[in-house]
């Protein structure tokens, strides 16, 4: 049904592509994150729910198609049917189905739940393909309460003490997650950089209910930030941008934290192991529920899942691609880090 | 042990020495003698000698968490650290209990957890590791599981030293930082009652081992003529060691640096020789590595100071004297007052009835009849091995602090080159968002030869221009490490040279510091490694 070539994930029977890395005529797109959202092709499918987000992203002259997640539609035979993965907002599985075979495509997911986004929802299908990002035992998350309550203990020692805290997370999912984790906690203001501000608004705009912000360059000079939250995306670390906060505790909200070297290497006061991928054992519970016997395993720890899973007597393949899931070196994005 | 980790963690996350101090405040606070005794074994670096074979440890993991060992092999790659791995993998029971970030209810104190399970360990059948470090795993959870595989496989290090203990623990019961230094020195065993004695305010001891301030001199500034007659001063070699005071009280030996660390330990000579002390002494002087009655390069002296044992060789490669300056105390009695033509005169007397090991050398007075005398003994400075000239009044008393008037030092110029800035990382601190740390290189031939790493010298406003350059003009990363392109030229100023084998140039530069940034010189024009053996050359 589904075969790699140089432009991507391509489904010959629908000609379409799936989260495409080079422009092609018609692509579906799992969700808004770069390496999955590409500019420059000629016509995309998406989900109702990301639309806002993907606009952003793939700009006003973009021609993008939504669907609403569980009604199928046929393209050239083959039935395409969006079910939410539980990433971001508006992320998506790509269910198709082609003379009663049945492939699901899950692009980046996570099973927890998330009042950001749509919950994951499992799918019986005969092949499934997996993101592996964090495909190792050692990634099992602590239950999120935890981790939230974590992070607001750490804001309100921060605080005491009348310093900021600053805490870096995607600007698109995770930086929303953490808003709307440290809703009715009690924490002071809390600023943004412009990146998250973008993306904020974006969301807010589609429902989703999150923690006041005030983007930090509406600030006038010499304001004082202790006690406040600032929310910035990794990028922004290093960058002159960070100058103005005066005494700043910082912190990385990243499944990465969960080792400790990790965080040691980006010199970071704190880590919060949080993230919107599965970790291991959700890995392995979503593998199971698709009841797949076939398991495509892309981007991550490819060669330790597949040979786990073939272990298992599993009939699985690590698939070179182009995305990146969670990358621990987020590229400088130039735009991100200069706007003030 | 739930507090013990908890303070790890507190220590760990921070890399503020003031948190670090704060964080063990608030444990030795708290926790009960028994308890803190291990928790100051621990962090100044003990560590019991074997328990198990780390092997063992990591196959019983694999067992316990149902991991097969190519699995297990390919997540200790990820983590780099066995005990956090073992903590990462090991199964987490319904209650969440065992998840890496939560507590546990494990009853126990430190000391119980150690005294109880950690130590017996040692001598126990392999069964009965298995089974006591199995039942320790499901007792424990989170950090403290973390904390456990740290001690049990021999690894537990985290980033405080013996002197941060002691500045916490004077902290916590107001003794002096000094004081409680020296009780911890030598083989503290650790103990309840040895805990109590760390911290006990009764003074005793505090003042047999307590230093004078060290009297300090300013730059001198202007011409010497303007110090008046030269048969008023007293002229030194200012030599390039560790200042440092040497104290014979009561049949006991203590040697300070200047930084305030007791370091009686690290010099054995020093003690050796303070036994012909006569009781009362207190000398002022610098610690030399001296061979064959001159000095060796302060290069050498390094080599003996990061050690915790010091072996045969390096106390025979590297011996160590003390050249006296001063002479504080004698016979019990505070003799700063005396002038120092006085001091000298009784310095005299006391270093040469304990020169039987020719370990305590006076040190020597340039003869001032002019001050001509003083610029040619200046310019001669490096040949003595000496940084330049201590000029001192004769009647002047031992001050306390920095004080202008009757001490001057009179440093050589330091050496200088021009380098190229071919790598940069971040520095740590608060510093650790700027590039702060670089590394420069002298040309041979074509390429480019690195020889030295240099912090300080520039101002905020030039490392945050510097900063912005490097981004820009990275060739490669190394981790936190960045390749530049070799374009940036700056005048480095260093305080000595030496050969080292250990260094791609076969030299190292002692104190190196950027003097300025020449902004104006290309790359091209910077000095070669030719011009650094020409250094070395009329330096040895």
């Amino acid at each position: 049904m589904l075969r790699i070539t140089e432009c991507g994930l391509h489904c010959p029977a629908a000609d379409l592509y799936i989260d495409p890395w080079l422009p092609v005529d018609r692509a579906v797109i799992t969700h808004a994150h770069g390496d999955h959202a590409r500019a420059g092709s000629r016509h995309y499918l998406a989900s109702r729910e990301s639309a806002r987000v993907l606009r952003t992203r793939l700009g006003a002259e973009a021609s993008i198609e939504l669907a609403d997640f569980g009604v199928p539609r046929d393209v050239g035979g083959v039935s395409i049917t969006l079910i939410p993965a539980g990433h971001i907002l508006g992320s998506a599985q790509v269910r198709l189905e082609h003379r009663g075979e049945v492939w699901v495509v899950s692009g980046d997911y996570k099973t927890e739940p998330d009042p950001t986004c749509s919950p994951f929802e499992p799918v019986r299908c005969h092949t499934f393909v997996t993101e592996s990002t964090f495909g190792l035992p050692i990634y099992r998350w602590s239950a999120q309460e935890q981790t939230f309550a974590d992070m607001r203990a750490w804001w309100r020692e921060n605080a005491e003490h009348g310093r900021a805290s600053l805490v870096y997370a995607y600007a698109l999912g995770k930086a929303q997650r953490v808003l709307a984790g440290m809703l009715g906690a009690g924490i002071g203001p809390v600023y943004t950089h412009g990146a998250v501000e973008r993306l904020t608004a974006d969301y807010r705009a589609s429902g989703i209910m999150l923690h006041d912000t005030t983007p930090v360059a509406s600030l006038p000079k010499g304001t004082k930030y202790g006690g406040s939250l600032i929310v910035a995306p990794p990028s922004a670390a290093g960058s002159p941008w960070l100058r103005r906060f005066g005494d700043l505790s910082t912190a990385f909200a990243s499944g990465w934290m969960q080792v400790r070297g990790a965080r040691r290497r980006r010199a970071l006061d704190r880590g919060f192991a949080l993230s919107d991928h599965v970790d291991w054992p959700a890995l392995m519970t979503a593998i199971d529920a698709t009841g797949a016997v076939n398991v495509w395993v892309t981007h991550g720890y490819r060669e330790q899942v597949v040979r786990y899973l073939n272990d298992r007597g599993l009939n699985a393949r690590s698939i070179a691609s182009q995305w990146e899931g969670e990358n621990d070196q987020e590229p400088a994005v130039a735009d991100e880090a200069e706007i003030a | 042990m739930k507090r013990f980790a908890r303070l790890y963690s507190a220590i760990d996350s921070t890399t503020s020495t003031n948190a670090k101090v704060s964080a063990m405040v608030e444990y030795f606070s708290e926790a009960a003698p028994a308890d803190a005794a291990w928790a100051v074994y621990f962090l100044s670096g003990g560590r019991p000698k074997r328990l198990i074979p780390v092997r063992r440890v990591a196959t019983w993991a694999m067992e316990a968490s149902g991991v097969p060992e190519w699995l297990f092999d390919e997540s200790y790659h990820a983590v780099g650290d066995l005990a956090e791995t073992i903590a990462l993998l090991l199964p987490v029971d319904e209650q969440g209990s065992g998840a890496v970030h939560a507590d546990s209810y494990a009853p126990g104190s430190l000391s119980v957890w150690v005294e109880q399970r950690l130590l017996p360990l040692a001598t126990m059948t392999e069964d009965a590791q298995r089974v006591a470090v199995l039942d320790a795993w499901r007792e424990l959870a989170g950090t403290e599981r973390y904390v456990w595989n740290k001690l049990i496989t021999g690894s537990f290090r985290v980033g405080v030293s013996e002197q941060l203990v002691a500045r916490a623990l004077s902290r916590v019961n107001g003794v002096e930082e000094g004081v409680v230094a020296h009780r911890l020195s030598g083989h503290w065993t650790p103990t309840a009652a040895n805990f109590s004695a760390l911290v006990a305010t009764d003074s005793a001891d505090a003042d047999l081992s307590r230093p004078f301030p060290f009297y300090l001199a300013y730059s001198l500034e202007g011409e010497l003529e303007s110090l008046g007659e030269p048969r008023e001063w007293q002229a030194e070699w200012k030599w390039d060691g560790i200042r440092a005071q040497v104290i014979r009280r009561d049949g006991r030996t203590y040697v300070w640096s200047r930084g305030g660390e007791l370091v009686t330990e690290r010099f054995p000579e020093l003690s050796e020789a303070a036994e012909h002390l006569p009781d009362g002494t207190v000398l002022d002087g610098e610690i030399m590595p001296w061979k064959g009655g001159i000095a060796l390069p302060f290069a050498q002296l390094q080599r003996r100071i990061g050690r915790k044992k010091l072996g045969p060789k390096i106390l025979a490669d590297v011996p160590v004297v003390l050249v006296a300056y001063d002479l504080l105390e004698l016979t019990g009695r505070d003799f700063r007052t005396e002038p120092l033509a006085t001091r000298r005169m009784e310095l005299a007397r006391v270093v040469d009835g304990a020169s039987l090991l020719s370990t305590f050398v006076l040190s020597p007075a340039v003869p001032l009849a002019t001050w001509d005398d003083a610029r040619a003994a200046h310019a001669d400075s490096r040949a003595q091995r000496a940084e330049g000239l201590m000029l001192k009044r004769l009647d002047s008393e031992y001050g306390v602090g920095r004080r202008k008037g009757n001490w001057w030092k009179w440093k050589v110029q330091p050496f200088s080159i021009d380098a190229v800035m071919i790598y940069a990382q971040p520095g740590s601190g608060k510093r650790a968002l700027l590039h702060t740390d670089y590394t420069f290189a002298v040309r041979d031939g074509d390429a480019l030869v690195p020889f030295a790493k240099a912090y300080s010298g520039l101002t905020d406003a030039e490392i945050r221009t510097l900063d912005a350059w490097i981004r820009r003009h990275t060739v490669e990363k190394f981790g936190p490490v960045r390749q530049v392109e070799p374009v940036q030229v700056f005048e480095l100023a260093f305080e000595g040279i030496q050969r080292s084998p250990r260094h791609k140039s076969g030299l190292a530069v002692r104190f190196p510091r950027i003097a300025r940034w020449r902004t104006d010189k290309p790359a091209s024009e910077a000095d070669t490694i030719e011009t650094l053996r020409q250094i070395l050359e009329a330096a040895t």
